[in-house]
């Protein structure tokens, strides 16, 4: 089905249940429908004038109740048994932690490295323990047919087995709020050799699959820029674009400078945005916040290095 | 009401009592006008509802985002299902043709609490009205779907407080009219009217009663935890205060999947007058049907979590869910079989309504088999929470729901209002219906299958085709609903008066002149046969 790919494991698996359960849907409907049409037509009034008064059939009754019984629960356990394979993540999978936040997901590997999107390795098992900082989101990936939610106060665990390279989307499925629908990301399946270059190389080894993220609008412009991968591990471009693109939240492109209508214990007024505001938008983003945008970013305590970093970038895209 | 030239023989609808004018309506304890009140301000909320539903096809196709902002947005799905769920499909069928029906199928002078049923359409519209004040005032309109997921509608700024308060008074005027119906049924039916001899469309009002009476006060307690938890923060649903938003996921679905039930039981129950009448023949297995309602009933209160096998419940649940939900689909399968073969050998007119109610099966039949996949463990992790199923219970509740509304209407509508529609206008608002109709929600299955979750204000390019053709669908089954309403807003005014028995139908309504007297019966009727008893005739005398 070259309109859905197939990516996981699971996901082949799925849609051979899928198939079958939508076989025997079809065939189901197809006889009702002639049959009732077919009824319509040969026992029209003009055709049969006088009806035979039949109440039932016992015998007729038993059969339909058995084969329709029969029939829900062969599919029930084809729903099942590929289920209990989907809940059954292989030992040697490597743990992930997501973490899904209004508006978007960030990943954590065993040794500490964090990024926006998520690396999984092609033909290795990958367990995605999912949690959530505010409230309850889904993670969804239509690719590998696979979808667990994110709970606040739980974890909730998936796993997948990539069979394809390639960039795949991550789309929220539980409402979280005013930009729900664009609290996308992806999973970015590698080679086993480009995922280790970047995980046991230092911090400035570049992400591994740049040329499949690139195929995505979100695929941010300089991989070394040092501001940029604090913005990544802090998930700023889900909101802010650096290329003018609207989102959520005000473009960086072109900040500095930009007139802005900010709010001032509510009261609207003009400013030239400066360093100083940007800074300030960063550590406390209510204090001020402009106008015309959801009020909906958490404040971010980057440290001196890190923040310099970001508003150098900032400075920069114009 | 009726501007007609002359009242005489106009039953009921002449009948004004006490008081003139739209003061007789509105005090009213006679169970025939009650259903009429019922049913045109469930028309109105309804319209409402689908002219909210269209906006939001539209934004799909808005690219650029001029029509609204990504909250009003959210506000709209709400609102539409708020609306469509709590102030139609729910009370739907129950509230007009129980009603205006109930007593008169089974002999009765009216309901056993005329006065009860006047209050709970006072509280019906009193939650309407709540529900349309939540839009306004406070925080604004609600963000959070239907559904009021905590903690995320513990959370949001707008006005859920007064929302969820609405569904509340709401659920009053759903359980004082389950109690009406079932003490009217127990205690109030005819001299001879033995439990199966009454009517299917009885039993199907009977089984939903008692899930309107045992589900209901679930979700108002539920609502009620929503609105302390809002206004005190008492941490029985917010997990940083120790609370469980699983816990609110399961009280609500005790309550809104039954509810599912309340919505669909009643409309089956029409759909088995209709076939019989048309079809000059007993319907196909009496027994089986009544006790399916039943059944449905029951089993129906033990699946709810099925809307929850992606949020993290144990894989025993997740797998006794997915079990009893095949098992729910069981009786459900059966009644379809049981109308189709209501035809065979029957001498079939297609009439309006029997077309409508044909559709019904054909539609219901695609909600219910799609309704069987998400039940299906694996399948359900892909499509839940996408298009998959906005699609699969847009057929349940309206191509199975609604369009048994309409075929219920048609056939009851020369009976309520004492005139005759025009059957060549309603089949011609049948075409652009049933085509708009499965473009709609046909078409929304199958993005749901590529991957397009519900609830987006924006989406992937890759699902933009597929957006064109729903949006399309949407403005063809408007047409088709706008065409069919204005031809039975006409017919009720200026139609030609219609006979005491259109359609040769042999239960006890037909019996009656159209419109019927207030008082039913001049004298309560002694039954001696089964209702779809075609040699023997009416079931009075």
């Amino acid at each position: 089905m070259d309109w859905m790919t197939q990516a996981s494991t699971s996901a082949q698996r799925s849609d051979l249940v899928f198939l079958a359960v939508l076989g025997i849907s079809v065939l189901v409907l197809l006889i009702i429908t002639l049959a009732m049409i077919y009824f319509v037509i040969r026992y029209s009034r003009k055709r049969h004038p006088v009806a035979d008064q039949i109440e039932g059939s016992t015998p007729l009754e038993i059969t339909w109740t058995v084969i329709t019984g029969a029939i829900f629960l062969a599919i029930f356990y084809f729903g099942w048994t590929n289920f209990d394979y989907m809940r059954s993540a292989p030992r040697d999978s490597m743990v992930v932690e997501a973490t899904g936040r209004q508006w978007s997901w960030s990943f954590k590997y065993p040794n500490g490295k964090q990024t926006g999107v998520l690396y999984a390795v092609l033909g290795k098992p990958m367990k995605v323990e999912i949690r959530s900082a505010d409230v309850i989101h889904g993670f969804f990936v239509p690719a590998f047919r696979l979808k667990m939610d994110a709970v606040p106060g739980r974890v909730n665990t998936t796993w997948f087995e990539p069979t394809k390279l390639g960039a795949f989307d991550i789309e929220c499925t539980v409402i979280c709020g005013v930009s729900h629908s664009v609290m996308l990301s992806k999973v970015v399946v590698v080679s086993e050799d480009d995922f280790k270059a970047w995980y046991f190389g230092d911090e400035s080894a570049p992400e591994p699959g740049r040329k499949a993220l690139a195929q995505g609008s979100t695929a941010p412009p300089q991989a070394m820029d040092p501001g940029i991968k604090v913005m990544q591990a802090n998930d700023c471009l889900s909101c802010h674009s650096l290329d003018g693109t609207p989102m959520v939240a005000p473009t960086f492109k072109g900040m500095l400078g930009r007139k802005e209508e900010i709010l001032i214990d509510g009261k609207p007024r003009q400013v030239v945005v400066d360093e100083a505001q940007i800074r300030k938008a960063i550590l406390d983003p209510q204090a001020q916040p402009v106008r015309g945008y959801p009020p909906s970013m958490p404040p971010y305590a980057l440290d001196a290095k890190d923040l310099d970093a970001v508003v150098a970038t900032i400075k920069a895209a114009k | 009401m009726n501007s007609s030239t002359t009242s005489a023989g106009m039953g009921f609808l002449a009948d004004e009592g006490p008081r003139r004018g739209l003061m007789a309506w509105l005090t009213s304890t006679d169970h025939k006008r009650i259903g009429i009140l019922y049913l045109w301000s469930m028309l109105a909320f309804f319209m409402v509802g689908v002219g909210v539903g269209v906006l939001m096809r539209l934004v799909q196709l808005d690219t650029f985002h001029h029509l609204v902002t990504a909250r009003t947005y959210n506000a709209l799905f709400t609102v539409h299902g708020v609306i469509m769920i709590f102030l139609f499909v729910v009370p739907g069928l129950p509230a007009v043709f129980g009603n205006f029906f109930l007593p008169i199928l089974i002999g009765a002078k009216d309901v056993a609490f005329p006065r009860l049923n006047l209050a709970s359409w006072y509280f019906y519209i009193a939650g309407a009205i709540l529900a349309l004040l939540s839009l306004f005032t406070g925080g604004g309109a609600p963000d959070t779907g239907w559904t009021f997921y905590a903690p995320f509608s513990l959370q949001t700024g707008t006005n859920v407080t007064l929302a969820v308060f609405a569904a509340f008074v709401l659920g009053f005027s759903s359980m004082l009219t389950g109690i009406n119906f079932i003490t009217t049924i127990h205690r109030l039916r005819a001299p001879g009217m033995s439990w199966f001899r009454m009517p299917l469309f009885c039993w199907s009002l009977y089984s939903t009663s008692w899930i309107q009476i045992l589900a209901t006060p679930v979700l108002a307690i539920t609502l009620i935890l929503v609105m302390l938890e809002r206004l005190f923060g008492i941490g029985i649903f917010d997990p940083t205060k120790g609370g469980d938003p699983l816990l609110y996921q399961h009280l609500f679905w005790i309550y809104s999947h039954p509810a599912v039930y309340i919505m669909i039981l009643p409309a089956m129950g029409a759909i088995s007058e209709i076939m019989p009448t048309f079809s000059r023949k007993p319907i196909f297995g009496y027994t089986a049907i009544a006790f399916s309602s039943m059944s449905i009933a029951g089993v129906g209160s033990l699946v709810w979590a099925h809307h929850m096998f992606t949020s993290g419940m144990s894989e025993f649940a997740n797998m006794v869910f997915s079990l009893l939900t095949m098992i729910v689909a069981i009786p459900s399968a059966i009644k379809v079989f049981n109308w189709v073969s209501t035809l065979y050998k029957g001498s079939i007119d297609v009439q309006p309504p029997l077309f409508y109610a044909l559709t019904f099966i054909f539609l219901f039949c695609i909600g219910g088999l799609t309704g069987v996949m998400q039940g299906a463990l694996s399948i359900n992790v892909h499509v839940h929470d996408t298009y998959f199923i906005v699609g699969h219970f847009h057929y349940v509740m309206f191509g199975g729901t609604g369009f048994a509304f309409f075929a219920a209407l048609l056939y009851w509508f020369p009976k309520m209002f004492g005139r005759m529609y025009s059957k060549k206008l309603i089949i011609a608002a049948w075409f652009p219906l049933f085509v708009g109709f499965n473009m709609l929600y046909f078409g929304m299955l199958v993005l749901g299958m590529q991957g397009m979750p519900r609830r987006y204000y924006e989406h992937l390019p890759m699902f933009h085709a597929g957006h064109q053709v729903v949006t399309v669908g949407s403005w063809l089954l408007a047409l088709g609903l706008v065409i069919y309403l204005v031809a039975l807003i006409w017919a009720a005014r200026k139609g030609p008066r219609a006979e005491g028995n259109p359609w040769g139908g042999v239960t006890l309504e037909w019996t009656l002149p159209s419109p019927p007297i207030t008082e039913n019966f001049e004298e309560i009727p002694v039954i001696d046969h089964g209702p779809y008893e075609f040699r023997k005739g009416g079931q009075h005398g």
